[in-house]
């Protein structure tokens, strides 16, 4: 399993692979956001956590068909079923190498990027564990998608329907638990919340994206 | 193997398929395109299950080499193979590249190779698999006389060593292969059968 991810993160960032992808898209929504919203820092501050979230989710999505589907045409997902490693494994390792080449970078630019959108400074610390805490499920959810819909040709319209509802509680709670420390509330309550749609994905979704490829490869 | 029958894409494509392997034998199987070789040798592999019928054999037995070699074209041939040891626990990937003659492309990438040398390399990872059973789909596609005598080498030093070998081949190996025409068990009703997943939906 480890030679796996140690394999998948060498392609990531190889030439062509993902990994400047997903990092990219969001530093390019960031940085645009303030063009289109008008220079008013009271509205960006207003917005800034909920750009800096849907951003992150929305560049999560970008690279989720690359998870299988690339494995899948050039034969090795048929190789690697029929390899000693468990499917179970094989689906955590894929999610864990996606989140390391998206949710953590994005996670760590995130702080950055909040200066543009003149985030609240009690803001930063949050945006920073609200997203450590919520991209993994966005990594471990979309990576169930992609194994979905691994084998269809141009999957990734039928990939994005299929996971943007169920990344949405994680957008919740996750916008909620930063918006709340920003307005000097409590946030425990989303931000348990967070952690419990993480920690059931992670515990979940690797049976069902598991059987959901035996069923695709068939 | 007992009376097994296989579906693809919904269709059933043959059935009654019955045959028994002992450790040092290979079998080639025979039959036009479309006949079900493809079907038949993924069944074995274990990537779909049968409709009817069984496979019995030892449990993490079987490895198996389809029409794609399942290459990462931005690694080198060496961390190709290193990957698939890795994943086989292999320690040593030196005879899978004497088998096929690769010393000399260790630090190729993959992407640059042609059409022969992927297969050779896709051909060398089964090498590295330590597997008994070795289920081969067309092997020799785009491999030249002198690389199909190489494989016919190795497919002949894995059964003298007590392995077994099932592959879908037209090439005469002058291996001493059992040959199995699939011909006959064509299904004979290939009317659409209830497709297994419609329970789901």
């Amino acid at each position: 399993m480890r030679a796996l991810l140690v394999r998948d993160l060498a392609l990531a960032v190889k030439a062509g692979g993902g990994f400047g992808l997903s990092l990219a898209f969001f530093l390019i929504v960031i940085v645009l956001v303030p063009f289109g919203v008008g220079p008013d820092t009271g509205i960006l501050r207003e917005v800034a956590t909920g750009i800096l979230w849907v951003g992150a989710l929305l560049a999560c999505l970008l690279s989720l068909d690359r998870i299988f589907q690339l494995d899948y045409e050039d034969g090795s997902l048929d190789l690697l079923v029929t390899s000693p490693l468990p499917l179970e494994g094989l689906v955590a390792a894929k999610a864990l190498a996606h989140w390391l080449t998206t949710g953590l970078p994005l996670t760590l630019v995130a702080p950055l990027l909040g200066v543009l959108l003149n985030l609240d400074p009690t803001g930063y610390r949050w945006i920073v564990v609200s997203l450590a805490l919520g991209t993994p499920a966005l990594s471990m959810i979309g990576t169930f998608g992609a194994a979905l819909t691994v084998g269809l040709k141009r999957g990734g319209l039928l990939l994005s329907l299929l996971v943007l509802p169920l990344y949405v509680p994680t957008l919740i709670f996750g916008a909620e638990t930063v918006r709340r420390a920003v307005d000097g509330l409590e946030n425990t309550t989303p931000l348990l919340m967070l952690s419990g749609i993480t920690l059931g994905t992670l515990a979940l979704l690797p049976f069902a994206a598991a059987a959901a490829i035996r069923i695709n490869l068939r | 193997m007992d009376n097994v029958a296989c579906a693809r894409g919904g269709l059933r494509v043959i059935e009654g398929v019955s045959f028994t392997l002992q450790a040092g034998q290979a079998l080639v199987i025979r039959g036009p395109n479309g006949i079900g070789k493809t079907t038949l040798l993924r069944a074995i592999a274990g990537l779909q299950p049968v409709l009817e019928g069984t496979i019995a054999m030892p449990e993490d037995a079987v490895a198996y080499a389809g029409h794609a070699d399942g290459l990462k074209g931005p690694l080198s041939v060496e961390q190709n193979l290193r990957f698939w040891a890795q994943i086989y626990g292999t320690k040593s990937i030196g005879r899978a590249l004497e088998a096929f003659d690769m010393t000399g492309l260790l630090d190729r990438q993959a992407q640059d190779l042609s059409a022969g040398q992927k297969r050779r390399l896709g051909l060398a990872r089964m090498e590295v698999t330590g597997r008994p059973i070795w289920v081969l789909d067309e092997p020799t596609v785009s491999l030249d006389a002198a690389n199909t005598a190489l494989f016919a080498a190795m497919v002949a030093r894995h059964i003298d060593g007590g392995g077994i070998a099932v592959m879908a081949t037209h090439i005469e190996l002058g291996l001493d292969t059992q040959i199995f025409d699939l011909a006959p068990f064509k299904a004979s009703d290939s009317a659409s059968q209830p497709f297994l997943d419609e329970a789901f939906l």
